[in-house]
């Protein structure tokens, strides 16, 4: 019987998160070594685990993987959350590169200097509601599905939900006037491995605040 | 019988290059649509086939596709240039997104401010020699064999060999110390339709140098 996967990274969302989301949702039990110290991680270096010497590093199936999207990608692929066929692939690549692009913008906004910080979120948010948002609730009523891609549940799916949870932490007015994916965030979240995975307790992370981000900052040197 | 596919991007290498290299190897002919003018630029913002308002954008297969890796992934899929099976996938994956990693401090570096110019040099020159080339090095010597992964053609040797081209660009010197990196490049320019791309009068796009980056600054209004 195989090994859980194990994940390598520090007690934070970070880009693990999106992989934490993905194999919760796939129902897949995994194991988490936190990287509490600088010494931790060059532990992890030193013995030659780290391809670029970065994490996510995630362990499975006899790998040591690196790179997000390549973990992504892998989980997606085996458990069936990556489409029937490369069209549907494309378009799920499409919308999951959105997403992390918003994505992105969201999880650097705790690194931005407080005096940009004001000018930054007023970009997310103009992003999530003119460019991103928009986008996404479009394709839900191009088709009228209950899913992205495919009539059928996909990690574009999930990737869109989590976002959505943090466009909502953000602010949650964001959302109205996205009336499919609003529909789609409770869908998704009834799902019984989503719902489990949304309770307290769970391995889900919470928001970075600025005493998780200084340890971060050294274990991370940054 | 299929159109060939059509490329939206500016007359330059940017986040388009890559996927002129990939098509290119592939010996897959295509057309491109630069985008030369303020207007232009307006137009992506309001003209639906542009998913998120950006380019890339490719035309092909009756699909729009936006976001480079949705596009690369589409291509390598198709010209079976992503590996047979999970597990060769993953390793591709993983080396094509450290290589996106180098590649996007390559792209940002004309847009950088003249002052921050040769710290992002030193930057780039460190991260090739003691991060990134020497990944890849081990890689081939850890298998001997003629291609990164599965002993046979794939995207991540066509994404190394562009990648190496840029790093000769900036400092040939960068390269001594990888052997099997430059047997690699050697082998790859010498596929015909690696070639014919790596000679003048190809759709292989230049350096973007001052001129051209004060001509994009005034016709894009950055």
């Amino acid at each position: 019987m195989a090994a859980k996967p194990k994940l390598y990274y520090f007690c934070g969302r970070g880009r693990m998160e999106s992989i934490r989301w993905l194999l919760a949702a796939a129902g897949v039990e995994f194991e988490e070594k936190f990287i509490a110290s600088p010494e931790d991680l060059d532990k992890l270096r030193n013995e030659g685990s780290l391809m670029f010497q970065q994490v996510p590093m995630v362990e499975m199936d006899g790998m040591k993987l690196v790179q997000t999207r390549a973990i992504l990608n892998y989980i997606a692929t085996k458990y069936n959350l990556y489409g029937k066929d490369a069209k549907e692939r494309a378009l799920i690549d499409m919308y999951t590169e959105g997403v992390a692009d918003l994505g992105e913008m969201i999880m650097t906004l705790i690194l931005t200097p407080p005096d940009q910080r004001e000018a930054k979120i007023a970009l997310i948010k103009d992003r999530a509601k003119n460019r991103y948002l928009v986008a996404f609730e479009k394709v839900l009523k191009s088709h009228g599905q209950d899913y992205l891609v495919g009539n059928r549940l996909s990690r574009a799916d999930i990737h869109v939900v989590e976002l959505l949870y943090y466009v909502e932490e953000l602010d949650p007015s964001l959302l109205t006037g996205f009336p499919l994916l609003q529909a789609l965030k409770t869908r998704i979240s009834n799902l019984p491995n989503v719902k489990k995975f949304l309770q307290p307790g769970s391995q889900r992370k919470p928001p970075l605040d600025e005493k998780v981000l200084e340890e971060a900052r050294k274990i991370f040197r940054f």
